[in-house]
């Protein structure tokens, strides 16, 4: 043991600076999420589902317009068609694969626009304070006054159905808590001592609300967008059942498991199964928003 | 020699709301025509009981909550709308540190961009100001190769502090306010702090002003001494002569409350009596009469001025001025 | 707490009238002008023309809106399009076949939560509390209305035991047959309340018995009467406070269910105006289900303060 050369330290040295470097609370979330099994696996079923579904010409055989009605309500295992067909003909797995595509445009793009809006107006409402919040508050109260589906449905039953429609009565819907959390992490951070130091530090609103409440409020109201997507989807679902969602002859699952319905006597394994991608794609959102909060719940 | 601060006939009341239609109901007097100047270069302490306005007055100072009246002169230009200094210059000038070291800094940043957060939202490029938070770190006592990325969760309450003072440094002020900043600490560690305070003012020319309510820390680090009651002040002076020789009645009351540790010089002085009182209802005239041992009809109808006497040393009581009506007087 | 009572109660008034806003300016926005349902295209212009004035069509917005409004307030909730009866009739009546629905339901789901709950807070990290968290995941990731349809094609359409939908004779059920089409709906209906008031309940539970006596239940191996009853004690104001909520979800959101099973309560009242483009069933309908929906908010919140203050006595 004569020397020992420079490099063999200046590894773990290297290693012990990096690790003594604080992790940025991102990293950490990342790392966490990363170690958590089941909420990796959910994300692969959506990744998975979500290849499918865009990429659904690759997957499918049929086209999910065409039927026939000699090919009414076949069942599962029916040669050509693994899993049947629906009351008009057309292939039940293209329907479904396609059907994709508009459930989860409607059910995950309302929560995104409402986490636009509601994150925006949550901030403003708690960063202003005052008339500015009572104003905002107030308002989101009057939309809290209904119960979701009520709202929706009033939305796309005096308005009209249509896919169109049906997002915006659904980011109506989510607007409202998503301002109330915003705008209570906004308040509470609002008085704390670092803003302060902030505006004593000459800054200016859109800075402190830049570096300082964004920051802050992110972490939260992200957590809960994630857990609002399954109601998403199952309410996008639900109004397409009821006729006030996506119009036939688009598939969707919702519209799917209405049109079936009527068919239950026929075949009631088939009419039951477009409500299992409901079920399954809600049942992955939830999981992956639960791992999610898990990980982001990083002692600080 | 032009004081550095002089301020001049603070106040602020905060109104109190309630009941159904949120009308103001009564009113708390927090800080009632205070009055005093800073020296540059000195270190100007502030003690009082909790409650008494001191940190009011130094979110005044700092603009950090709106005047009612008074006048605030920074190197003899006043601050306020259009006249002299703006708010933003001012805070170039003048800068504070919390009590809170875990609140003061937002827990999803790193403390060097904390630091730099003053230097970027006044134009500096956001290398040089992460250059100089790395600086500032150093002269705290941090290595910024260990400390520039961590976040406040991951340091110890004195470290923190540290981080607090360099971020109140990086605008390159010239007069640091210390809000109670070494209170929250273990006292071992509130020595460190302290003596980095020391050799920092040393190091960066500084002024400061010390709020505390700590008489001993108070008395180290001090030059002069300004003693607050419910939002009036009461004395004023070099910080040795008043502990050694209290003037008002409060002062004294203060300083013998302290425990002694000469057995000899055993405190004899009464102690101080009656039930604090509210600042929402002061007491007329003297608001310390209350508890006081000396007061009498002339305390509750003439409220006293701060008279300043020719040693440096101001007082506000009645016993002190000749003619007041007072029978000490 | 007095003030705050009062507070929230006067807090209705501008709340209610902002639901009625909403509501009206829907109606308003609806593409089309009513009369355009209603007539064929060849109709004089005279006779479109008076039928736009006999439903105050050709007046200013607002003025309309007070219209509508005081009409609203003396109980008149306008003349169907479909059936030219009064919307009120047909509102109430089908309230109260929701009602049918909604208060067995909200007894089973509400029951049925408290015991699951409580039973997965007591035998917390055993297999039984996991399986009630695999449950409760799912039981949030399933859509209600799809469960109706597994239930009828299990027990209806497979084994043949149950009614698929209707009510079998309107009114109160007086024997076993119609009592029978109660059966699937109000479990469907059930799920959703049973689900969140377990969760809420297995939360609270946990909480309280980290509190004290956790040692000395392990010690004892059974629960006592007293501490059974002290948990329960403390888990109850949040519990009723949910519950309450749940209700007015019961009963203002009713119509997925209700479409599954045919119900012709207040959602297939909906179901049907939406059908028929029946703006003033439609209309009223929401406004009700949202009036209820407030009141029961106001009531709940109301006697949480009552309890809260009681309790800290």
């Amino acid at each position: 043991m004569t020397d020992t050369p420079a490099i063999a330290i200046a590894e773990p040295v290297e290693a012990l600076r990096r690790a003594q470097q604080g992790k940025s609370y991102w990293k950490r979330v990342w790392e966490r999420l990363r170690r958590d099994k089941v909420t990796l696996a959910m994300a692969a079923i959506l990744i998975a589902l979500l290849t499918m579904v865009i990429f659904a010409p690759w997957f499918t055989a049929h086209d999910p317009y065409q039927g026939s009605v000699l090919r009414r309500l076949k069942p599962i295992g029916f040669p050509g068609h693994w899993l049947g067909t629906d009351e008009v003909g057309r292939d039940l797995w293209s329907r479904m694969v396609y059907g994709g595509r508009l459930s989860l445009l409607a059910g995950v793009m309302p929560v995104f626009l409402a986490l636009l809006v509601g994150g925006f107006l949550g901030i403003l409402a708690g960063y202003a304070g005052g008339l500015v919040n009572s104003a905002i508050m107030r308002l989101a109260d009057v939309l809290y006054a209904f119960p979701s589906i009520l709202l929706a449905i009033a939305i796309t039953g005096i308005l009209g159905a249509g896919l169109k429609n049906t997002i915006l009565a659904l980011t109506i819907a989510f607007v409202p808590p998503l301002v109330r959390i915003s705008e209570a992490v906004t308040t509470q951070a609002r008085h704390l001592d670092f803003v302060e130091a902030a505006r004593a530090s000459g800054a200016g609103t859109m800075r402190i609300l830049q570096y300082h409440i964004l920051s802050n409020v992110l972490g939260p109201t992200l957590v809960y967008a994630t857990s609002l997507i399954s109601i998403g989807i199952i309410l996008a679902a639900g109004l397409s059942f009821l006729g006030l969602g996506v119009t036939p002859p688009n598939a969707e699952w919702g519209l799917m498991l209405n049109n079936l319905r009527q068919a239950l006597w026929v075949d009631p394994v088939i009419c039951a199964l477009p409500g299992v991608m409901i079920f399954i794609t809600s049942m992955c959102f939830n999981l992956l928003s639960d791992g999610l909060r898990q990980a982001m719940d990083v002692r600080l | 020699m032009r004081p550095l601060l002089a301020v001049d006939g603070l106040t602020k009341h905060f109104p109190l709301r309630g009941g159904l239609l949120n009308r103001t109901k009564a009113v708390v007097q927090a800080v009632d025509d205070v009055s005093f100047e800073v020296g540059a270069g000195e270190t100007l302490g502030i003690v009082g009981e909790s409650g008494c306005g001191k940190s009011t007055t130094a979110r005044l100072l700092m603009h950090l909550v709106p005047l009612d009246h008074g006048t605030i002169a920074f190197d003899g230009k006043a601050v306020g709308a259009g006249a002299g200094l703006s708010r933003r210059d001012l805070h170039r000038q003048m800068q504070m540190v919390f009590q809170d070291s875990y609140a003061s800094l937002n827990p999803r940043l790193p403390v060097a961009m904390s630091i730099a957060f003053g230097p970027l939202v006044h134009g500096l490029a956001k290398s040089a100001s992460l250059a100089r938070a790395r600086d500032l770190l150093q002269a705290v006592g941090l290595d910024p190769m260990l400390f520039a990325n961590r976040y406040p969760h991951e340091l110890s309450g004195g470290q923190r502090q540290r981080i607090n003072v360099a971020r109140a440094l990086a605008l390159e002020p010239r007069l640091v306010i210390l809000d109670e900043a070494v209170s929250a600490l273990d006292k071992s560690i509130e020595a460190q702090v302290l003596n980095l305070l020391i050799d920092i003012k040393e190091q960066f020319d500084l002024t400061y002003i010390f709020i505390s309510h700590d008489l001993n820390v108070v008395r180290f680090i001090s030059d002069r001494v300004l003693v607050m009651y419910l939002g009036k002040v009461v004395e004023l002076g070099p910080v040795d002569r008043i502990y050694r020789e209290p003037r008002h009645p409060y002062t004294k009351a203060l300083l013998s409350a302290m425990p002694s540790m000469d057995p000899r010089r055993r405190t004899m002085d009464a102690p101080l009596s009656g039930d604090p009182p509210n600042p929402i209802n002061p007491p007329s005239g003297c608001r310390f009469r209350t508890r006081c041992p000396f007061a009498e009809a002339v305390c509750a109808d003439v409220p006293p001025t701060l008279t300043m006497g020719h040693d440096g040393r101001a007082v506000a009581c009645h016993m002190l001025v000749s003619g007041s009506g007072h029978r000490r007087a | 707490m007095w003030a705050y009572i009062v507070r929230r109660l006067l807090y209705a008034v501008p709340i209610l009238l902002g639901v009625s806003m909403l509501v009206f300016a829907l109606i308003h926005l609806a593409p089309g002008d009513v009369v355009d349902l209603l007539v064929p295209p060849e109709v004089p212009k005279e006779i479109a023309d008076s039928l736009r004035a006999r439903f105050a069509l050709d007046q200013a917005v607002y003025i309309q809106y007070f219209a509508w409004l005081g009409r609203l307030l003396v109980g008149d909730l306008g003349i169907s399009f479909f059936t030219n009866r009064p919307v009120a009739d047909e509102l109430f009546s089908a309230l109260g076949n929701t009602l049918m629905l909604a208060l067995p339901a909200a007894l089973l789901g509400f029951s049925l939560g408290v015991v699951l709950g409580a039973l997965a807070a007591f035998n917390r990290g055993t297999w039984l509390d996991k399986a009630f968290s695999a449950t409760a995941i799912t039981g949030v990731s399933l859509p209600h209305y799809w469960v109706g349809i597994v239930l009828v094609a299990i027990f209806s359409v497979i084994l043949n035991v149950l009614p698929a939908q209707g009510m079998g004779g309107s009114g109160f059920p007086t024997s076993w047959e119609q009592a029978r089409h109660l059966i699937l709906p109000v479990v469907t209906l059930s799920l959703i309340p049973m689900g969140v008031i377990s969760r809420l309940v297995r939360a609270n539970v946990l909480e309280i018995l980290s509190h004290e006596f956790v040692g000395t239940l392990h010690a004892k191996g059974l629960l006592s009467r007293r501490v059974l009853y002290h948990v329960m004690k403390n888990a109850a104001p949040s519990a009723l406070a949910l519950m309450g909520l749940q209700f007015g979800y019961l009963l203002g959101g009713s119509i997925l269910v209700e479409t599954v099973f045919n119900w012709p309560g207040s959602g297939g009242l909906m179901n049907l105006a939406i059908f028929r483009r029946d703006v003033p069933v439609l209309s009223a309908t929401i406004l009700v289900l949202a009036t209820i929906f407030v009141v029961i908010n106001i009531l709940v919140d109301v006697l949480q303060a009552l309890i809260d203050a009681r309790m800290r006595r």
